[in-house]
């Protein structure tokens, strides 16, 4: 605390608004379906000024990136005391439960390491939030609303320098009329190699 | 056990058929009589608005013939929801406003769905199966 900012000024505003903790978990939900229809708007916004799925994809993606940049800063300052994860567990833990709690309310319903791959990780959710109204069409193949949150996850990571690959999948589930959505993490190699130097 | 619903529309504020689907075995339309009744029912509704004697009206709610009961609800936006039923059925006007909901819910907020466009939504079908099957239970007794 070497330099508390002058009263009344800029700096000492923007930290009382990080300082604020959401005491009553209550009072900081947003209306899901204010939510639901201001994303639906920016899907369809992106629609318009794409020519390829892949690149809706890819805009969604960046839209969350600059939201997980954002959550990174401000949930290291409420609930961690301004300190950041730097094992690869960690991190993991954080995305899994203090960003998805902040976010939706809730820790995600899985967190396991890739079967095939040393370097992937998965968060399964058996409905997205951001999927919660949304069917998409057949003609669009395999493409899935949650790259927004992929993004989201993929800004978190970047920001604590666990640079990452992050998608979302529909994953069908037996005896269920909705699949799941995954969310893939593929990190880097540097990654890898200083965990192992860590450990 | 066939449902005491036989059929349930949705017309858009031109008249345009944009959902229709039969359940149960009973008065089944095909897609060409569908749309004929979709559009009748758009105009005598529109009709019965201008000729009615009281102020303010807003159209026919419900029509009861001798072999089924239509029940209409009608949106502020004018999207209109109606069902055919069985004679006598009762609860159809909360049936309706729970669809409205599920619409709202499922068709508005997709960002792949076309206003006044017919509805192709996986998560909507879903849901009024959901619905209709629950109602089963309520309404048919």
């Amino acid at each position: 605390m070497a330099d508390a900012p002058k009263k009344g000024t800029l700096r000492a505003a923007y930290r009382r608004a990080a300082d604020i903790k959401p005491r009553d978990a209550r009072t900081w939900q947003v209306s899901l379906n204010a939510f639901a229809f201001l994303f639906s708007e920016m899907v369809q916004y992106n629609q318009t000024r794409v020519d390829n799925i892949a690149e809706l994809e890819h805009r969604l993606e960046h839209a969350g990136y600059g939201v997980g940049l954002r959550m990174l800063e401000l949930l290291c300052h409420r609930e961690k005391g301004n300190r950041r994860e730097v094992r690869l567990l960690g991190i993991l833990s954080f995305v899994h439960s203090t960003l998805w709690k902040s976010l939706f309310g809730k820790v995600a319903d899985s967190l396991e390491k890739g079967t095939e791959n040393e370097d992937e990780y998965m968060i399964s959710e058996k409905e997205l939030l951001v999927n919660r109204f949304i069917s998409v069409p057949k003609d669009m193949g395999a493409f899935n609303c949650g790259a927004y949150v992929a993004g989201i996850v993929k800004g978190v990571l970047d920001g604590s320098g666990f640079p990452a690959r992050v998608t979302a999948h529909f994953v069908p589930v037996e005896g269920q009329p909705r699949p799941r959505t995954t969310i893939l993490i593929k990190f880097s190699e540097e990654v890898l190699q200083r965990e192992a130097r860590l450990s | 056990m066939a449902s005491n619903v036989y059929n349930l529309f949705i017309i858009n504020k031109s008249g345009g058929l944009i959902f229709y689907k039969d359940y149960g075995s009973l008065g089944r339309l095909d897609t060409n009589d569908s749309l004929r009744l979709a559009s009748l029912w758009h105009s005598m509704h529109a009709i019965s608005q201008q000729l009615s004697p009281t102020l303010g009206c807003y159209g026919i709610e419900l029509l009861e013939a001798d072999t089924f009961d239509l029940r209409c609800f009608q949106a502020l936006t004018g999207t209109k929801f109606f069902v055919v039923a069985e004679p006598g059925t009762q609860g159809l006007d909360s049936l309706l406003k729970n669809v409205y909901g599920l619409y709202v819910d499922y068709v508005l907020k997709n960002p792949f769905y076309e206003v006044e466009m017919p509805i192709r939504c996986e998560l909507f079908d879903l849901s009024l199966t959901q619905l209709i099957r629950k109602d089963k239970g309520v309404i048919g007794r």
